[in-house]
C-alpha cells in the first residue's frame, strides 16, 4: 500500500506548492548560513541539521517532478534540472556550492578589498590588494618600455583597432584591401612605429618591451604567420612527392615532440652558438621564429584533419575543370577544410596565446611575466595571488573573446550553405 | 579518314598486383556517342577516367585531341578543360552557389572576366533548366538537379568531350529522366561523349557504337541496334538479359 501516492497530476494542487516551498526552504537555509552565517534550524540536532537543506531539497524536488504536468515552466524545469533522482540532487549541490561560495569571493575581490592608495601599507583590508595592480598597471601593459614613448604602442593599437573595426562595416569589395593592410602592411608599420629607430622616433630594444603590449605582439605575429606555415605544412603532408612529404613530416614530428619551453631556451641560448661570429638576430625576433614554428606544426595537424575528412570527389571534380594543384587547393579544398576545423584552429590559437607567458625563460617578460617580476619587488612582497588573479581576468577575456568569434564564424560560415 | 579525337591503343593499368584494364583499344570520332556497360567492378569507370587522367596507366597510349597522356605530360590541366566529367554523386562543390559552382572555373582557368563567365554559367543554366536555382548552394537542390547543375559546370568550360560515369545511378529514379533528357539534348547538338551506364533506352536513343566491358577487357563493341539486337558474345547476351 502506498502511504503517499506518487506525484501526478491528480495531486498536482497540493504536491507542486509543498515542492516548491521545501526547495525554497532549503536553499534559503544555506542562503542564510552563507551570507548572514544565520543557521536558521539550530533546533534540529547537528548532524541532521547539517544535511537537512539536501534532504528538505531532495524531498521538493522529488514532488514537483510531476510528467508533462501541462504547466509548461515546470515541465521545462523538470526537464533541464529534475529529470531524476541523482539530476536533482545535481542540481541542489550545485546551487549549494555557487550560493556558499559567493560570499568569500565577493569579500576577497570587492567588499574587503582596497583600492585607495599607493603601497602595500595601504592595504589594510582582509580582501584583495588591488593597490598592486593599479600601482604597477603601467608595467604590465608596456613592461619597461619608456613611458614617453608608449604613445607609439597605444598609437600602434588604436589604428589597429580602428581598421579591424572598421573593415567590419564596409563592402565586400573594399574588405580586401582592409585585410591585405592588415596581413601585409600594418604588421611591420606597427613594429617599426614600436621598435623606432628611424623617423625621428627613438629606437627602443625589443628586450625593453614587455607586459599586455607583448602578449598581444607577440600572439598576433605568431598567428599571423603561423597559419600559412600550417596550412603548407598540412598540404606537404599529404603531397604525392616524396620529398615534400618526408620533409614535411619530419618538421611537424620534429616541433611537435618537443616541449615548448625546450624550443625557446634554445632559440635563445644555444641558436646564436651556431651563427657567424658578428651575426645578430634580435631575441625577440628568435623566439618568435620559434613560437611561430612550434604552433606551425600543432597547425599543420589540425588543418590535415580537414583535409583529410573531405570526399576524394572534391579533389576529382576540381581536377577535371582544369585546375591545378594550387587552384584546387585555394578554391576548392582549403576553403572547405578550414571550415571543418575552425574549432580545432581556434584551439590552437587559444594555446598559442596562453602558452606566450613561457617567454620568461629567455628573459622576456609579457604579462605574467611583469606580475612574476612585480611580486618578488621587496615593497610588494606577498602580492601573488591579486596578480596571478589579474593575470588569469585578462588572459581569460583574450581567450573567452577569441573563442566567441570562432563560434561566431562557424556560424556564419554554416548558415552559408 | 576522319581523325580520332581519342585513342587507346593497348592500354594496361594495374592497382597493385590487380589489374583492372587488360589490352583496351578504343578510337572516338569527334561527335561520336559511345555507352559502356558491364556489370560492376569490370573497370568502366577506371577506363573513363583514365582519359582525363584522373588514373594512370602503366601501359599503352592513351591520345586525347592529339595530345599522348603520360607522365611528362605537360599542362594535363589543359587537357582536362577540354574533357568534362560527370560523376556518379556529382561533386558540386557545397561552400559555393551554383552559379558560383558554374562560373568558378571560367575564372580561374580560362581567364575570362567574372561578367562574361557568369554569363557563360547562366546560359549553361538555362540550357539544363535550373537558371532558376542559380543563387541557391548544392545542399538545397535535389538530386536530379543537382546532377543537371554538374552537367553544366561542366560545359562551362566548353569542352570537346563529355565523359559520364553513372550519371543516374545515385538518382531516385524519379528523377532520372530530367537528366537523361539533359544529356539526350546535348548528344544532340553534336557533343563527343563517353556514356558509362545501363539506361539502355537512353544508349538506343543516342549511342553511336556499344561496348561492353568485363573484367577488365572490352568483351564487345559494336553499332547500337547491332548490339541489342544480335549480340556476338554470350555474355553480352547474359549480361543483356539480366538487365533489359
Ligand atoms: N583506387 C583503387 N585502388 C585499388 N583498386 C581499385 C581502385 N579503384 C578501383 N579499383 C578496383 O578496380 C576494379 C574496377 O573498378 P571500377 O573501374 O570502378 O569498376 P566499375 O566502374 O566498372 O564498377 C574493381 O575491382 C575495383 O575494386
Ligand atoms: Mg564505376
Amino acid at each position: 500500500m502506498n502511504l503517499i501516492a506518487k506525484p501526478s497530476k491528480e495531486n498536482i494542487r497540493t504536491y507542486v506548492p509543498i515542492g516548491l516551498s521545501l526547495v525554497s526552504l532549503s536553499i534559503l537555509d544555506v542562503f542564510a548560513n552563507a551570507f548572514f552565517n544565520l543557521n536558521l534550524m539550530a533546533f534540529f540536532p547537528s548532524q541532521l541539521n547539517y544535511f537537512l537543506p539536501l534532504i528538505l531539497g531532495f524531498i521538493g524536488f522529488y514532488l514537483i517532478r510531476i510528467e508533462f504536468s501541462g504547466v509548461r515552466s515546470l515541465d521545462i524545469l523538470n526537464k533541464n534540472i529534475n529529470s531524476n533522482n541523482f539530476n536533482a540532487l545535481l542540481t541542489l549541490f550545485t546551487i549549494f556550492i555557487i550560493i556558499k561560495s559567493i560570499p568569500p569571493m565577493l569579500d576577497w575581490f570587492i567588499l574587503e578589498a582596497n583600492f585607495v592608495g599607493n603601497s602595500k601599507d595601504d592595504c589594510t583590508g582582509d580582501g584583495a590588494c588591488w593597490v598592486f595592480i593599479k600601482v604597477w598597471f603601467n608595467r604590465f601593459m608596456y613592461g619597461l618600455y619608456p613611458d614617453a614613448e608608449q604613445w607609439r604602442i597605444n598609437t600602434a593599437f588604436l589604428i589597429l583597432f580602428v581598421v579591424v573595426g572598421v573593415s567590419f562595416f564596409v563592402t565586400e569589395k573594399l574588405k580586401k584591401y582592409f585585410i591585405f593592410f592588415l596581413v601585409f602592411v600594418f604588421p611591420f608599420l606597427g613594429i617599426k612605429l614600436i621598435s623606432g629607430g628611424s623617423f625621428g622616433l627613438e629606437y627602443v630594444e625589443s628586450a625593453a618591451w614587455g607586459g599586455l603590449s607583448l602578449t598581444f605582439i607577440i600572439s598576433a605575429f605568431a598567428i599571423l604567420f603561423c597559419f600559412p606555415i600550417g596550412v603548407i605544412l598540412a598540404l606537404g603532408r599529404r603531397s604525392s612527392l616524396p620529398a615534400i612529404k618526408y620533409i614535411s613530416i619530419g618538421f611537424i614530428e620534429l616541433w611537435r615532440g618537443v616541449p615548448l619551453i625546450t624550443v625557446l631556451f634554445m632559440s635563445a641560448v644555444m641558436f646564436p652558438m651556431f651563427l657567424p661570429d658578428g651575426t645578430f638576430i634580435d631575441k625577440l625576433i628568435r623566439v618568435l621564429i620559434a613560437i611561430t614554428l612550434f604552433e606551425a606544426a600543432y597547425m599543420a595537424e589540425v588543418v590535415r584533419g580537414g583535409l583529410q575528412a573531405l570526399p576524394k570527389g572534391q579533389y576529382e571534380a576540381a581536377k577535371s575543370l582544369g585546375m591545378g594543384y594550387w587552384r584546387m587547393n585555394a578554391l576548392i579544398i582549403l576553403p572547405q577544410a578550414l571550415k571543418l576545423v575552425i574549432p580545432g584552429i581556434a584551439n590552437t590559437l587559444l594555446a598559442l596565446v596562453k602558452d606566450t607567458p613561457l617567454i620568461f625563460v629567455v628573459g622576456l617578460m609579457e604579462l605574467a611575466g611583469m606580475i612574476g617580476l612585480a611580486k618578488t619587488n621587496p615593497k610588494w612582497l606577498g602580492m601573488a595571488m591579486e596578480g596571478y588573479v589579474f593575470a588569469g581576468l585578462v588572459f581569460w577575456v583574450i581567450c573567452y573573446a577569441m573563442s566567441r568569434y570562432s563560434q561566431n564564424l562557424e556560424k556564419k560560415l554554416s548558415t552559408e550553405r | 579518314m576522319m581523325s580520332k579525337i581519342i585513342e587507346l591503343k593497348n592500354v594496361n593499368k594495374w592497382f597493385d598486383k590487380f589489374q583492372v584494364l587488360k589490352d583496351i583499344d578504343l578510337e572516338v570520332a569527334p561527335q561520336e556517342k559511345i555507352v559502356i556497360c558491364g556489370p560492376s567492378g569490370s573497370g568502366k569507370s577506371t577506363l573513363i577516367r583514365c582519359i582525363n587522367r584522373l588514373e594512370e596507366h602503366q601501359e599503352g597510349n592513351i591520345i586525347v585531341d592529339g595530345t599522348e597522356l603520360s607522365e611528362s605530360t605537360k599542362n594535363i590541366e589543359k587537357i582536362r578543360a577540354e574533357v568534362g566529367m560527370v560523376f556518379q554523386q556529382f561533386n558540386l562543390f557545397p561552400h559555393l552557389s551554383i552559379l558560383d559552382n558554374c562560373a568558378l572555373a571560367p575564372i580561374w582557368v580560362k581567364k575570362l572576366p567574372k561578367k562574361q563567365a557568369e554569363e557563360i554559367a547562366m546560359n549553361n543554366l538555362k540550357r539544363v533548366q535550373i537558371d532558376d536555382q542559380a543563387l541557391k548552394f548544392p545542399g538545397q537542390l535535389s538530386g536530379g538537379q543537382q546532377q543537371r547543375a554538374a552537367i553544366a559546370r561542366a560545359l562551362c568550360m566548353e569542352p570537346k568531350i563529355m565523359l559520364f560515369d553513372e550519371p543516374t545511378s545515385a538518382l531516385d529514379p524519379e528523377m532520372i529522366k530530367e537528366v537523361l533528357d539533359v544529356m539526350v539534348d546535348l548528344a544532340k547538338g553534336g557533343m563527343t561523349m563517353i556514356v558509362v551506364t545501363h539506361e539502355m533506352g537512353f544508349a538506343k536513343e543516342v549511342a553511336d557504337y556499344m561496348i561492353f566491358m568485363d573484367e577488365g577487357k572490352i568483351v564487345e563493341r559494336a553499332k547500337t541496334k547491332e548490339f541489342f539486337e544480335n549480340p556476338k558474345s554470350e555474355r553480352t547476351k547474359l549480361f543483356l538479359s539480366q538487365i533489359l
